[in-house]
């Protein structure tokens, strides 16, 4: 849209110069007597001429002091400072930046130290732990062992009990047995010795 | 401007006494009035401009500061190193030119660069003054650029007076261009604003058409600050051309 009014514009004033150039010999006509009647700058005889440079010498070399001794160097004053201001200012953020790498390389260098003492940590404890745990396992092997070793005496004994109670009870069984059987009573003595043998011969 | 009907469009160019009786005898026209307000504005830029002297410059200050680096840079990219003591020189040089043109485009003001003999003087200067330094840093060495190097020796009497009228022709050159330039551009303002004048004594039609030159006025004001600024810069652009010449070993 407004490209548009832009260019409806553009097309507007080119009409007005286009007409405008087409009026040109109009205007030449309306103005046949156009004269130059000499030049005034080439009149040097006109004290004025001359009277303009003399001046214009003058205000040159004022202007030109007034330039060169205080104006420029103001302007120059000026962006030395600027320049200084500049380069303090980089300087200080270059310092900066400096003091911020070496912190993170302290950082980096602390970071690396804690996670190795982490790590030496760890592994003591994990060491102190598996020790602990071996002695742990140690201890109850050895209590294990111990009541291993009470509970086979004891298994022993009962069994050496049971055992001596084998051949008492066998003779005892033996005795009856015959007894019902036959309705004798076997020799005491006779029972045993057999049962004696037979049961030495089981390995009892 | 328009006299009956006839134009005359040189009128413009003279030169009157201004301040009445003191700038009778002091021979001060308009033409040296002006030069004081060109001088004025060149200088109210600069003060007005740098008075804030801040580190983050305003509007004002850059452009001070613009101006100040734009002729600095040409005068030390031209020159040379040497350039640096030149640099005042072109800077008063380019802006007093710059401030002429431009104030001459003001209604009912004077364009002093209009007239030869100021820019003749202005030439001259920077002729004398690149003259002066050759001697000072070339020596005698000088007068053997008058003879191109490589050329044959037989031809020395052909190519001496011909370097010589070159020479010679610096400031002639330098001070017509500028002269003609100003004077073109004003003659042109004044023949068509005549012709609205005239056009418009010529009823309906006349005014219509009247706006025509008016129309054309307005470029050439546009025209006008182009070449304003163009030809300060041409005149700025060779005095440091002559003076690379003059401080060239």
């Amino acid at each position: 849209m407004a490209r548009a009014v832009m260019y409806d514009n553009i097309r507007r004033a080119g009409t007005v110069l286009a007409s405008s150039a087409l009026a040109l010999p109009l205007m030449a006509m309306v103005a046949p007597g156009a004269r130059a009647e000499g030049m005034p700058q080439l009149d040097f005889g006109n004290p004025y001429v001359i009277g303009q440079v003399v001046w214009g010498a003058g205000i040159f070399l004022v202007l030109y002091l007034l330039l060169s001794r205080s104006a420029l160097p103001k302007v120059e004053k000026v962006l030395s400072l600027r320049r200084q201001t500049i380069e303090t200012d980089l300087g200080i953020a270059h310092k900066a930046k400096t003091r911020a790498d070496e912190a993170v390389a302290d950082l980096h260098e602390a970071r690396r130290k804690a996670l190795a003492d982490a790590q030496a940590n760890v592994d003591k404890v994990v060491e102190e732990a598996r020790l602990a745990a071996a002695r742990q396992a140690e201890e109850m092997n050895a209590r294990l062992a111990t009541e291993i070793q009470d509970a086979e005496t004891r298994i022993a004994q009962a069994r050496g009990q049971a055992l001596a109670s084998v051949r008492e009870i066998s003779t005892t069984t033996a005795e009856t047995l015959i007894h019902q059987l036959s309705g004798i009573a076997a020799p005491a003595d006779f029972v045993t010795a057999k049962v004696g043998s037979a049961a030495a011969a089981r390995g009892l | 401007m328009a006299a009956g009907s006839s134009i005359d469009a040189l009128g413009q160019f003279e030169l009157h006494p201004v301040l009445g009786a003191l700038g009778e005898s002091l021979r001060f026209s308009q033409s040296p009035m002006m030069m004081i307000v060109a001088a004025i504005v060149v200088l109210a830029f600069l003060y007005v401009g740098m008075r804030p002297a801040a580190v983050v410059p305003g509007r004002l200050q850059s452009a001070a500061e613009m101006c100040y680096d734009f002729i600095h840079n040409m005068a030390v990219d031209t020159i040379g190193p040497e350039g640096r003591a030149f640099f005042p020189f072109v800077f008063t040089l380019f802006f007093f030119i710059l401030a002429g043109n431009y104030l001459g485009l003001l209604p009912f003001s004077f364009a002093f660069t209009s007239h030869i003999a100021v820019t003749l003087a202005l030439a001259l200067m920077v002729f004398c003054l690149s003259i002066i330094v050759s001697l000072k840093v070339q020596g005698a060495k000088f007068f053997a650029h008058f003879m191109p190097a490589g050329a044959p020796k037989a031809l020395a009497p052909l190519l001496i007076p011909i370097e010589i009228l070159s020479f010679l022709s610096r400031p002639v050159s330098l001070s017509i261009r500028l002269f003609a330039n100003m004077v073109a551009g004003h003659v042109m303002f004044d023949m068509f604003a005549a012709f609205t004048i005239m056009l418009a004594g010529l009823g309906f039609f006349g005014d219509i058409i009247a706006v025509g030159p008016v129309v054309i006025n307005i470029a050439l004001m546009a025209l006008e600050l182009l070449v304003g600024a163009l030809q300060a810069y041409v005149f700025a652009i060779l005095t440091c051309i002559y003076l690379r010449e003059a401080v060239a070993h």
